[in-house]
């Protein structure tokens, strides 16, 4: 099977409303590494998130996946993980089984895959409860579980652990470690500077709109290069 | 001189004389409404769900259109569906009319404008939170539609309830269509607008009074029947 | 494709227990329906030929406009000249006299035209248009409206042209009409059979009765697209023939005799 990867952005750029919410971004996502995005409130880290999954159409530049694969292929290819995922009104299994059934798994084949995948993320015992039931840790466990049942290429996660109690944090970045470890590519935004430290490979900095650094995490965080990106790791306020 | 106190004590003379009569007329309401709004449901829920999501010309049109159609008179209806399937209307042929299926396709066409409408409404209220999600995940339009029916399915059953209560309500179209006949085509509605022309108020209101309990038990099992739902899908 | 999916879906659903057994519909007036003769009276012909009559009871020039589609296959109406155009264009045929009964002149109590006890119709309206007293005319095209106008007419009064707004037409059936008439305190032109049977009076007397030109005959009359044809002349002979007769004769309401073979 072809990979999909690497992506590449060219002069990415989007505008609504007379505005230019992102603009020229251009950069190559690899395999491999895990790619956080960083950047203040509003710099537009959701917007590439979802410009990239495909969620949204560029106004401006494109990109491109390996491959030559068709819209929908590469979507099957890709999962994402939001900030609060949104669960179908049924069981947490009854949640994986759809997706599998989406992936056109076969039926016999969904139980023990779903099963599987709730295992993993300690949520065997919640299989039968209902998604929208379960607590906030629990729902992005799920969301994880569901994606890992899709054994995604690239997945994608905005701000996974933004609504989260520590515990339940520790559960996600455990959970992006093990997605690394199978081979899975990430690209995740997140506005906690520890969280990024621990899990980045490589960071895309974004301040209004721009791409302002991207460079390996450890260059990164002990040099930055540019003022926006001192000021931003200091904690001061940017606007 | 009539009083409320006169028409509850027919309502419950009524009720407590076990009338045969009243039984079948309150079955036949019933059965008639409910299967009425069952058609609608198959051909209006799809319908309010594919214009919830699909962006075509002339969409802003049909959803006027739509919404207008909400107000359709029952009169109208009953008409219009007394042309069609009079025997020497196009639709003659199934014999239809002056029986309860004649009232079931007319109370069908009544309701089912509301239960698109009403439901193209509620479906795209979940579409906003949905709607990433979904595409994210992959699915196609009409995994989507189905989906979102199904998971939409609290409010939607408000929906329908809606359209039973238009239903159940409503004399103009069913008394056209239908007839009055007794013992085959009377119901709650038709009773009461036969013993209002007949100057028997007291009767009228009790019925009148026994049609609002049998449409808030038929409202009362769906809520029950939802609250139970809720507590064990979430 | 679908739609007849559904309409036969309908069908069967809505066939009542029996729908197999052998029925005429019967467009009919809703006077008849509504004072309980049908009541009384279908039983008996259905346990003599086991034939069950479906009564659409509506005004008689709906009647008519069911008959002409088919969608009847006997009617029982009172409309002498509509029922002869229908029979001359061919909509139906075999008309005969089933039976008749009267009209009577309603009013308040307090009868302020002083009508009451006179047995001239004409002269009756003729005091009623005098007075402006509210009147509440059917206004439905129905027979008994069709009556009214003709009676106006030998009054030499013509009510829609009158000022004052007395003359009300209401657009409604009798009992509708006759429910309009207690709140206003009107006088209003009914069918015996209908005000006997009447419960929402309150201050609504019987003023004037007994004029030969407020006789109201019944006809029976077939249709000539009926569905059923065989059982409608059934129907027809049982109405018009000894059975049919006592049957009708044998009808009371609060023991008063209202319609006459």
């Amino acid at each position: 099977m072809t990979s999909i990867l690497p992506l590449e952005l060219r002069g990415l750029g989007y505008s609504a409303g007379g505005r230019r919410l992102l603009s020229g971004v251009t950069v190559p996502l690899r395999a491999g590494m895990r790619t956080i995005v960083l950047g203040p409130n509003g710099a537009g880290k959701s917007l590439l998130l979802r410009l990239c999954h495909g969620l949204i159409q560029p106004t401006e530049g494109g990109l491109r996946w390996s491959g030559g694969l068709d819209e929908a292929a590469l979507r099957r290819r890709q999962a994402m993980v939001f900030q609060r995922p949104v669960l179908l009104r049924r069981s947490a299994l009854g949640n994986i089984r759809y997706v599998l059934s989406l992936r056109g798994v076969a039926r016999r084949l969904r139980q023990g895959m779903a099963e599987e995948a709730l295992d993993r993320f300690g949520l065997g015992e919640l299989a039968r409860r209902p998604a929208r039931v379960l607590s906030g840790g629990e729902r992005q466990r799920l969301a994880l579980a569901r994606a890992w049942a899709v054994r995604p290429e690239v997945l994608f996660l905005d701000e996974p652990t933004s609504a989260l109690d520590p515990a339940a944090t520790l559960a996600v970045e455990i959970a992006v470690h093990d997605f690394h470890a199978n081979g899975t590519k990430i690209v995740m935004t997140t506005h906690d500077l520890g969280q990024a430290r621990r899990l980045a490979d490589e960071v895309l900095f974004l301040s209004r709109g721009r791409l302002v650094e991207h460079g390996p995490a450890a260059e990164f965080f002990q040099a930055p290069a540019t003022a926006q990106a001192r000021a931003f790791l200091a904690g001061e306020l940017m606007c | 001189m009539f009083d409320l106190a006169a028409a509850f004590s027919s309502a419950i003379a009524l009720i407590a004389g076990l009338d045969a009569e009243l039984f079948a007329i309150v079955r036949l309401s019933l059965g008639v409404s409910l299967a009425a709004v069952a058609i609608a449901a198959v051909i209006g829920l799809p319908l309010g769900a594919f214009l919830a999501l699909a962006r075509f010309p002339g969409r802003e049109v049909v959803l006027v259109a739509l919404n207008a159609l909400m107000g359709l008179p029952p009169v109208v209806v009953g008409l219009a569906v007394y042309v069609l399937l009079s025997r020497a209307g196009p639709l003659g042929s199934f014999g239809l009319l002056f029986t309860p299926g004649a009232m079931v396709v007319a109370q069908a066409v009544l309701v089912t404008p509301i239960i698109a409408a009403l439901g193209r409404q509620a479906v795209a209220d979940l579409w906003e939170e949905y709607g990433e999600q979904l595409r994210s995940l992959g699915a196609p339009r009409r995994r989507v539609i189905g989906t979102l029916l199904w998971d939409g399915r609290h409010s939607l059953i408000t929906v329908l309830l809606a359209g039973f209560g238009r239903a159940a309500a409503e004399v103009g179209a069913v008394m056209i269509v239908g007839g009055n006949i007794k013992g085959l085509t009377r119901t709650m509605t038709t009773a009461i607008s036969l013993e209002t022309s007949k100057g028997d108020l007291a009767m009228a209101l009790g019925l009148g009074m026994i049609l609002l309990a049998v449409v808030a038990a038929v409202n009362g099992a769906a809520f029950a029947a939802g609250a139970w739902a809720r507590r064990v899908s979430g | 494709m679908t739609l007849r999916l559904i309409l036969l879906l309908c069908a069967l659903l809505a066939s009542p227990a029996g729908a197999t057994d052998r029925f005429i519909v019967l467009a009919s007036t809703t006077s008849t329906e509504q004072s309980g003769l049908f009541g009384h009276i279908l039983p008996m012909f259905e346990l003599d030929t086991g034939i069950a009559v479906r009564v659409v009871a509506v005004g008689t020039g709906q009647a008519l406009k069911i008959g002409m589609q088919g969608d009847a296959d006997a009617l029982l109406v009172h409309d002498r000249v509509g029922e002869d155009r229908f029979i001359a264009d061919g909509h139906g045929a075999d008309r005969r006299d089933v039976m008749h009964n009267d009209f009577v002149l309603i009013g308040p109590a307090a009868d302020p035209a002083k009508v009451a006890g006179l047995t001239d119709a004409a002269e009756a309206l003729r005091r009623i248009a005098a007075a402006k007293a509210p009147f509440a005319s059917r206004g439905d095209d129905s027979g008994t409206h069709r009556s009214e106008l003709r009676l106006w007419k030998a009054a030499g009064v013509d009510p829609k042209a009158a000022e004052g707004g007395w003359y009300r037409e209401l657009g409604s059936g009798m009992g509708s009409t006759l429910n309009t008439a207690a709140g206003l305190d009107a006088y209003a032109l009914a069918d015996r059979a209908t005000w006997a049977s009447f419960r929402n009076r309150q201050s609504l007397a019987l003023l004037v009765q007994g004029d030969k030109a407020m006789t109201n005959p019944y006809g029976g009359i077939l249709v000539s697209r009926a569905r059923n044809p065989e059982d409608a002349r059934l129907w027809h002979d049982w109405l018009t023939g000894p059975r049919g007769k006592a049957a009708i004769a044998g009808f009371r309401i609060d023991g008063e005799q209202v319609f006459f073979p």
